[in-house]
């Protein structure tokens, strides 16, 4: 078995990962951070060591939130937790082996605790024509506006609901990109649903007037806001031409050829479903949420999660839960004891409870419109496969029971994206044509590795340890003491 | 109460494909299923159709499954992805190659000629892209793959068209003889039926234990691994000879690996891992006996629980210990071939007492000492 | 399809995608640079439909895949540009050498 090299792993450099690698190295513990990017940062926060330079004009376009991160970069930087960028984390397994690929080469290192701080992804946007060039998400605007200084060039329509779409939408009119028309999906019933919410969000206010300064700038900007879009479609031959939409009862199209969509974010559970962590479905962000205590332990006792990717909690929630992971970890490890743990770990925790109820205000104002969830027939839901919806209609019509029969039917989930962008769409059109509810029809079974890995990669994967049996060369006879030791979870 | 003909433990492959032959005698067959059809060693296997290096005392069921799959669209109204596109075993070596001419030699003498030797230009002109140190091979040009989970799902839609009856998330707690009858509890329900048939794959074991016969028996979890798409590159199943591996591309461009080592699992909760210890092995033979796939990304891995024999071969036919009790299983990771023939023999052990198939290296009391 | 907001004093790499030389910023990723240099559609579709470029730019969706260097599948929008990088748009089936 490969021996332990590290205390703790941490895998993502977002605000949760470099706030859980700052605290445990802070308290003793041998750290190391594995990051797929060239710099900390994560997704929110991308790019920001090198987006300092005030004369540019684009740390003022991103904000006094993204100063924040920078903050958390030095923090994190000044510590003693190595850091491993350009590193793709393509396993893990409750032993703490961790499987990476650096510059092309694989190897397993063993860690005593796990901290998954995977982050966020957009929600995928089924609708007709996403698969498009020239269909993108708004996060690929904004990335592209932080890790290039690069906007539009040429006319841009945005789609979609939620914060970030308001934000990207008032980033790219404010950069002078030519946005023909913000297209808002909210469906009218969440403001309503989301009043009785706001109560417990009035503690943030500022936070939402924020949102509210957003739209009021594109609007002031003179770009077109549309509410209460439907019937969203993007629309082209080779590449995307035109977006359709219908609003006010009028069906509509606007040339252009980009399309930017948004419908919030869901966690990034890949790498805590893959080793079995227990998790509850969340109907109100409707996706998966990885079950965890206050601290981020799973339901795996080496492994804990922090932030978004255990469930949307935001950047500034997820600071405090990776922080958490961190404390929690030196406890478990024994640097420090629990009275230290719980006394580091107040102020965060109180953080926390501040920010929860604009968590569910947003949640609720800003839920996606059944059609993006379970779109129609036509839409492509797999785009690796191109499986469409009717096709997963089709199968579970014939007995196809959930999403893990649904890959053997269709091979939906099957390439290379490995299903982060069909698995919550098909859980949900399965669960619709069955009347039952997601949490019932369950999820892909995530199986490694969750990034491909070519064949010689493997085959030069450094740092194996154990030597493993093979059919051919397993004792079998009864009594040998080998007992069922390979069929045991290890 | 739901009473039946024959209660069937297990809805794999196997267990459905005795209930589609017990149907097509007439009988009413009653399958229990602890996950679904499928869900674990039938829907997950690497899909071999082989009767190519078979346990001589399996040749004559694995030819007869062959005839089976031949015209399998016949027997499940599916063709089950089923392709003939040949197996070969390759020797990398002249011991290798000594090894499997002697092989030849003792399957001639048993009176069966399926499998041809082939020396290195015939092996070249199969496969390509093999490595060029391999010296030569055995090979069925007659045997091919098929689509596990689709036949699985082929054979239950056929047994269950034909009358037999399937219930899901159905696992066996307890089980009485009940005056002529077997009564299995499973949850809030209860069955009933004459006759019983253990093939509850991995579970089987304790199952055979239950009915009280001593069998050696355990569970494994062979591993596989699949690639992204890529273009033509294999087209028979090949295997190696001297060291753990089967490696096949599908239609659609994906190459299946695994044939080798095994990972983790446990029984109670059906949950299980890969290990990439092995499968890190696995990617080394690969990489050597086929360079040009050392590019190829891998998508998933995965295991599947299968029961295995300490002698290797399955346990077909009657309980030694139990009245009207048969099984089908610890087919050790060979069985999906045989599927077809061992449904049927079954069906005529049940109806009619006997089989013309010989499956006395099969019976369960072999293990007794 | 994308363009610089402003004409940063950062290095410059030259890089090759499908025998056209194009201009890049260091630092910046694969998918960037071709979408800066008017590059949309990164592929042909591998079961069916029309190309595909880049949808998430966050290593997500996988549809941004490039040959870069004789290697194919790789993520364009995680892959930072080197000067002199050869990138090849990605046929439906990748060569698989090695």
């Amino acid at each position: 078995m490969t021996a332990f090299r590290h205390d703790v792993a941490v895998v993502g450099a977002g605000p949760a990962g470099m706030a859980a690698a700052t605290a445990a190295a802070e308290l003793g513990l041998d750290t190391v951070l594995f990051d797929e990017q060239p710099a900390p940062g994560g997704q929110i926060y991308r790019n920001v060591e090198a987006n300092r330079d005030a004369g540019s004009g684009l740390a003022g376009l991103l904000g006094d939130d993204y100063g924040r991160g920078r903050r958390l970069a030095e923090a994190f930087r000044a510590g003693s937790a190595t850091y491993a960028p350009g590193t793709s984390v393509w396993e893990i397994e409750p032993d703490g082996t961790v499987g990476t690929l650096h510059d092309g080469r694989a190897a397993l290192v063993r860690a005593r605790r796990i901290v998954i701080a995977a982050g966020a992804m957009e929600r995928p946007v089924p609708i007709a024509g996403w698969t498009l060039p020239g269909v993108m998400t708004a996060g690929a605007a904004q990335t592209l506006l932080k890790s290039a200084d690069a906007i539009p060039d040429g006319p841009v329509v945005l789609a979609g609901s939620g914060p970030l779409h308001y934000l990207v939408a008032w980033q790219l009119v404010s950069a002078g990109a030519e946005v023909c028309a913000i297209l808002d999906t909210t469906p009218r019933a969440n403001t309503r649903a989301a009043l009785a919410q706001l109560p417990g969000a009035l503690g943030q206010l500022a936070q939402i007037r924020k949102g509210r300064r957003w739209i009021a700038g594109i609007r002031a900007a003179g770009v077109r806001f549309v509410r209460h879009v439907s019937a969203l479609a993007a629309v082209g031959t080779e590449r995307l031409a035109a977006v359709d939409y219908e609003a006010d009862g009028r069906k509509e199209r606007i040339e252009t050829p980009l399309l930017l969509l948004h419908q919030g974010v869901v966690p990034n559970n890949q790498l805590a479903d893959s080793i079995d962590c227990a998790r509850r479905w969340d109907d109100v962000q409707a996706c998966w949420h990885t079950q965890a205590d206050a601290w981020g332990a799973t339901s795996v006792d080496t492994v804990a999660v922090a932030g978004d990717c255990a469930g949307i909690g935001g950047a500034l929630a997820a600071e405090h839960r990776g922080r958490l992971a961190g404390i929690d970890a030196a406890a478990r490890l024994g640097k420090i004891d629990a009275g230290t743990r719980d006394r580091l770990s107040r102020e965060p925790l109180a953080a926390l409870r501040r920010l929860a109820g604009l968590r569910r205000f947003l949640d609720t104002l800003y839920a996606p419109a059944a059609t993006f969830l379970s779109p129609r027939d036509e839409v492509v839901v797999c785009r690796c496969e191109g499986v469409t919806a009717g096709d997963l209609r089709e199968v579970a019509a014939h007995g196809c029971m959930g999403p893990n029969q649904a890959k053997a039917f269709t091979r939906a989930g099957m390439g290379p994206c490995q299903g982060r962008m069909c698995g919550l769409t098909v859980a949900n059109v399965i669960a619709g044509a069955r009347g039952r509810p997601v949490a019932d029809i369950g999820a892909f079974r995530v199986r490694p590795p969750l990034k491909p890995l070519t064949v010689g990669q493997l085959a030069d994967l450094e740092g194996v340890g154990r030597d493993i049996a093979s059919l051919d060369a397993m004792p079998t006879r009864p009594g040998d003491g080998a007992g069922d030791g390979a069929g045991e979870t290890a | 109460m739901t009473i039946g003909d024959v209660l069937i433990i297990g809805g794999g492959l196997h267990g459905c494909s005795a209930a589609l032959h017990l149907a097509r005698r007439g009988l009413k067959p009653v399958i229990l299923e602890r996950d679904w059809p499928g869900r674990h060693a039938s829907g997950v296997n690497a899909g071999g159709v082989r009767t190519l290096l078979r346990d001589p005392a399996e040749i004559p069921l694995a030819l007869a499954a062959r005839r089976m799959w031949h015209a399998i669209g016949e027997l499940v109204d599916d063709d089950c992805g089923y392709k003939t596109v040949g197996q070969v075993a390759i020797a990398e070596n002249d011991a290798e190659y000594d090894r499997l001419k002697a092989r030849a030699g003792t399957v001639r003498q048993l009176g069966f000629d399926h499998e041809e030797l082939i020396d290195r230009a015939a092996l070249r002109s199969m496969v390509p892209s093999l490595a060029r140190h391999c010296v030569g091979g055995l090979a069925v040009r007659e045997d091919g793959f098929a689509s596990p989970y689709h036949t699985s799902l082929a054979f239950r839609r056929k047994a269950l068209a034909l009358g037999a009856r399937l219930f899901e998330g159905a696992e066996a707690e307890r089980i009485d003889r009940v005056g002529e009858n077997w009564r299995i509890e499973a949850g809030a329900r209860t069955f009933e039926a004459p006759v019983l048939v253990n093939a509850a794959g991995a579970w089987a074991g304790e199952w055979a234990a239950r009915l009280g016969d001593t069998v050696s028996f355990r569970h494994i979890l062979p591993m596989m691994m699949v690639s992204e798409r890529v273009p033509p590159l294999v087209e028979p199943v090949v295997i190696a000879s001297g060291r753990p591996l089967s490696l096949k591309q599908m239609p659609n461009g994906t190459v299946i690996m695994g044939g080798g080592y095994l990972g983790f699992g446990d029984l109670r909760t059906g949950r299980n891992r890969t290990d990439f210890n092995g499968l890190q092995k696995s990617a080394a033979t690969v990489a050597e006996l086929f360079p040009a796939l050392r590019g190829a990304r891998i998508v998933r891995s995965w295991a599947g629980f299968e029961g295995r024999m300490a002698d290797d071969i399955p346990v077909i036919g009657p309980s030694a210990a139990a009245p009207d009790a048969f099984h089908a299983f610890g087919f050790s990771g060979h069985g999906f071939q045989l599927a077809p023939i061992v449904g049927r023999i079954l069906a005529d052990l049940i109806a009619t007492g006997e089989t013309d198939l010989p499956i006395r290296p099969f019976s369960a009391n072999r293990f007794a000492a | 399809m994308f363009r610089k907001r402003r004409d940063a004093d950062r290095q410059r790499v030259r890089i090759v995608f499908d025998g056209r030389t194009i201009e890049a910023e260091a630092g910046a990723t694969v998918a960037a640079a071709l979408l800066c240099n008017g590059v949309v559609a990164f592929r042909d579709p591998v079961v069916s439909g029309t190309s595909r470029g880049p949808h998430c730019m966050i290593g997500a969706c996988f549809e941004c895949l490039v040959e870069i260097d004789g290697t194919p599948g790789q993520q364009a929008c995680l892959v930072p540009v080197r000067e002199g990088m050869s990138i090849g748009r990605q046929a439906p089936l990748p060569a698989v050498a090695p």
